[in-house]
This record gives C-alpha cells, structure tokens and sequence, in this order.
C-alpha cells in the first residue's frame, strides 16, 4: 500500500521564541526552521511499514514556500520515496490545510496517510482529524502503536487515561504521538541519495482549492511571568513557608 | 444564539472538564445546551440538568456510542438539529479527538485550546507551547472551540433543573471499532483536576524510585505526574505526562521533582499557583518559575520531606 506523509516544516523545537515587538506575531526571521518532532515520527513509521514490506511506497508531502523544499529533502533521506511541495507564501490554517490534503490524496491514492498529532507552533492538534472528516474515513489519532493487517489497522492509542486500541478500516488517517518510535538521523549517503529522488512541485492556486483564512490574529503577546522565587536552604525551611507562607499544605 | 456543549462523561458520570467548559460556554451570549452522547448513560444526564449554567441536555444513547470513538460522536452531534452558534467541548483527548471532525463538516477553522473569552467571536489561546498568547478573532459563522479545563473554574455542580430531551444518536460508521482500552488504575485524584501535584523527571533513575514520590503525594492528597523524559524512558505510563502534549495542569501546589524544566514540560504547569522545585542542579531552569526551589539531591530531600509532613 502507499502512505502519504504531511509534513510541515516550524521553528526548531529548541529556539526560545519570541515574540514581535509590535504584538503581530512570533519573530521568524533568522531563526532555525526544522521539521515539526511529530512529523518526524510520521515519516519515520511510514518509512518502517515499508521495511516491514507492508507499504510498498512513501509519499511525503509539504504545503509552504520554497524553503520548505529542505524540510521535504529531509523526509527523502530519511526514507521517503517522493516528495510533493505544494508552494504558497500564505500560512494556511488547519482547515485549508486539510482541503488541500484531501486533494493530493484523491489524487495520489494513499491507503494510509500519516500526520503529527499537533505542530509545535500553532498547537492546533486538528489537520488529521480534519482530513479524516473530510474523506469519510476513520482515525487514529495520537498513536503509539501502529499495526496493518488485513486491510485493516490496529492503534493504540494514549488517551487522558491511559491507552486505547482502536481498529480501523483501510484508508484511514493515522496521527502520532511521542512514543510511536525514535525517528533515526539521516545518514550522509542517504542525503546524498535524497538530492536525486522525485521532488514535485505544484502551486496552491493550481489545486483550486478555498483556503481562506477563516480567523484574524488581533495579536500575539508575551505570557505572564512568573515572577522570580526564592531558594529555600532546607527541606525544613521549605515545610515551613509551603505551610506559614504560601499556606497550601 | 446557543451554545451547545458536548459533554465528556464515562457513561456513568460527567468528567470535570465538562464543568469548565459549560463555564467557558456561560461567557458567550444565549443559551447552553450540554449533549450527553454514549450508551446506557441517563444517569449522566441527571447529574448534567443540575449543573449550573445548563438550560437543556440533549441525550443520544446507542450502544456504539460506549466508547465515544470520533467517528460515532461526530455523527451524533451532526444529526442534532439545533441552530448553534458555539459548539464548545473540553480540550482533552476526548475533545481533540472528535471536535476537528466536527468542525471540518461544518466547514469551520476551529479555535483549540482556548484560555479566555474575549467576547463571542474573540478568543485567547495559547501558541508555541505557551511562550505566546494569540488573541484570535474568528470571522466563521459558527465557532467551534476546545476549551482549556485548567483557565475556567468550574461553576456549581448542584441546583441547576433542566430538561433533558431524547434525540437522535445518528449512525454507527463502521469505520472505526474499539478493541480495548489498559486504563491507569488509581486511588489518587485525576491528575488534571488535582489541588497537588507531585511530578517527577529524569533524575528520578528507574521507574521504582517513583514509589517514593507515590508516598509523598499519599501524604499530600495529590496526583502524580512526570516529564516527557520519565515517560520516554518508561518509568512512568504515558498518562502520567504534563506539557505541551500531555496534560495541562494549575494546581496550588506543583512539586517537580528531578526534573530540568524543558519549555515543553513548563507549558503544562507553569499556571500552577505554587510551584516548588527540587533539583540538585542550580542551574536547571525549573528554578526560573519555581517560587521555592531546593537545590539538593532528590533522593535525600525526598525521604526527608515525606518524614517532615
């Protein structure tokens, strides 16, 4: 079977971001860009199920501008057979970024199409479930486990109170979660391979999808602090103010 | 306008995140309508016409609907025929599971997560694992929002007398079917919604050393929670998780135990009113939010604090 990953290229995990003095938004500008950690696993289980000979192709696919050709390249050498780059400068909401999905699944066939569960910028959590609504098909979502049999497959999932394990019929939407696996690192030959594998790219306006954006962002500020506390030299010392000063034990 | 609010319940009672979101549905204008959809769940139903804050519950029973699987709930909120303005459910796995469904069918950009309410189209929410706050002004005709448990107290859960309606539950989809669940068994209070929360991080070592943060939180009356890093490396299950893609809490008390305070781990518990760290690293940078850090090594603190309570 073919599965589809999304792919969507954020600010690195580990840059401290911050926000626009002008409140519009999160500065971008010179800050490293990677792909989203949940993406990774998606590409890293997808590209499993092919070792394991349960798909026999990987298609990786990004909605962005031209840099996002790189976080694509990533995908390939981390496995990946081919890429698709669906190029716009615009920052698609969740729900246009699922209409466009749909559109490259109806057009490439995946039995399986693997996303994050969330990116770690918008922390929306919505793109697979979405996709999944709008195809008629079932989901798994925040997987740790993903088993194909049968033209059918088997997810466990972790919930507020624990795991779950679902069954689904095929095509299905799978989203990850953290512990579905440890994506591995690109080796050199394997990026070197990625530069020659299929990269297609294809412009939003082409698709003739509605990807408006259905919200405004009046602004974007800061959290509030906390302020700075106090060290406390002792657990005695510690008892005492929990107790005496901040009176919650 | 009318809200209605898909309630998160375990066929025998309401979860408390769905008190938090009738609380978040009583600051938009009109009424709140609860739907209670599951199976053989009436007295989930009584227990919702006395919340206060509820005008009407909607109850769709079906015995596919037992396990609230997305596919299912998304059919029987979209068979309610009611003209809502606001569909509102608890951002939890229950609610981030089904509601994009929802949403997507309705053609809707859904509002996750949302911490305040502006006014009935303008939403506070947070991005970037908390590190941003985003005021997001939705231009839908219909809003379709999760809500954060932890941002909204909880209204009465008595007093309240209002109607409950039968209707249609919709049609199972046979696209999904549930398997089984393996459920945390657990005499401590549900780490979500607990006044103490005692967490423990990678300087815990192995999973038995969190036995002696078990009987730390015995002694305090609090749930037990961990960093990704302690359940990455399996001392822990995973619903033990707080951060940015585990839980949200903001209890009085957040005790963090080995734990080096990544961002990610902060964004679940920094809205915690008191937050203690223990942490034999001065450096860690759970010291930066912690109103009372300790800088000692956990496993003679520890001992120490549960002989001191």
């Amino acid at each position: 079977m073919k599965i589809l990953v999304a792919i969507k290229r954020v600010i690195d995990a580990n840059v401290k971001v911050r926000v626009k003095p002008d409140n519009s938004g999160v500065e971008t500008a010179n800050v490293k860009m990677s792909m989203n950690p949940f993406c990774e696993i998606a590409v890293e289980e997808a590209v499993r199920l092919k070792e394991k000979g349960i798909a026999s192709e990987v298609v990786a696919v990004s909605i962005g501008n031209q840099q996002c050709q790189e976080t694509l390249r990533t995908a390939l050498a981390l496995g990946a057979d081919k890429a698709i780059l669906v190029k716009t400068d615009d920052q698609l909401e969740p729900l246009a970024v699922s209409k466009v999905l749909k559109k490259v699944v109806e057009q490439e066939g995946p039995e399986m199409v693997l996303l994050g569960k969330q990116s770690i910028d918008g922390d929306n959590n919505q793109t697979g479930q979405m996709l999944g609504a709008l195809l008629g098909w079932g989901q798994g979502t925040f997987a740790s486990e993903v088993e194909v049999e049968d033209g059918k497959t088997k997810v466990t999932r972790e919930i507020d109170g624990g795991l779950q394990t679902i069954e689904l019929k095929l095509p299905a939407v799978v989203t990850t979660d953290l512990r579905l696996n440890e994506p591995r690192f690109a080796s050199l030959p394997n990026i070197m391979k990625a530069k020659r594998k299929p990269l297609d790219e294809v412009a939003l306006a082409d698709l003739g999808v509605d990807t408006a954006s259905r919200t405004e962002t009046i602004s974007v500020e800061n959290p509030p602090e906390r302020s700075e506390g106090i060290k406390v030299e002792t657990v005695a010392e510690l008892v005492d103010k929990l107790k005496n000063e901040a009176k919650v034990i | 306008m009318t809200t209605l609010v898909i309630a998160e319940h375990n066929n025998s009672e309401l979860q408390a995140s769905t008190y938090n979101a009738i609380a978040a549905a009583k600051q938009l204008s009109g009424e709140t309508v609860l739907l209670v959809a599951g199976h053989d769940c009436q007295s989930v139903a009584d227990q919702a016409a006395k919340a206060e804050g509820v005008d009407k519950v909607l109850l769709a029973q079906a015995a596919f609907l037992e396990h609230l699987l997305a596919e299912d709930v998304e059919k029987a909120v979209m068979a309610q025929e009611g003209d809502y303005s606001h569909i509102l459910a608890p951002a939890s796995t229950f609610g981030k599971n089904m509601m994009p469904r929802i949403a997507a069918l309705l053609d809707v950009q859904q509002i996750s997560d949302i911490i305040s309410v502006e006014s009935d189209d303008t939403f506070k929410r947070p991005v970037y694992a908390g590190n941003a706050i985003a005021t997001v002004k939705s231009n839908d005709s219909k809003k379709v929002i999760t809500v954060r448990a932890t941002a909204f107290d909880s209204l009465a859960t008595e007093g309240g007398s209002a109607s409950i309606e039968n209707v249609d539950a919709g049609t199972h989809t046979e696209l999904s079917n549930y398997v089984g669940e393996e459920l945390t068994e657990s005499e401590r209070p549900d780490l979500g919604t607990a006044n103490v929360v005692v967490s423990g991080g990678r300087g815990m070592g192995n999973g038995e050393n969190f036995e002696m943060l078990e009987t730390l939180a015995d002694k305090l009356g609090a749930a037990v929670g961990a960093s990704r890093a302690a359940v990455d490396a399996g001392f822990v299950p995973n619903d033990y998780q707080v951060g940015q893609t585990g839980k949200i809490v903001a209890p009085e008390l957040y005790i963090a135990v080995g734990i080096s305070g990544a961002i990610q781990h902060l964004a679940g518990m920094k809205d915690s009113k008191v937050i203690v760290a223990i942490n034999k690293d001065e450096e860690a940078p759970i010291f930066q939010v912690a109103d009372y850090g300790l800088v000692e090594d956990l496993f003679k603190a520890i001992p120490e604090l549960i002989e001191a309570l």
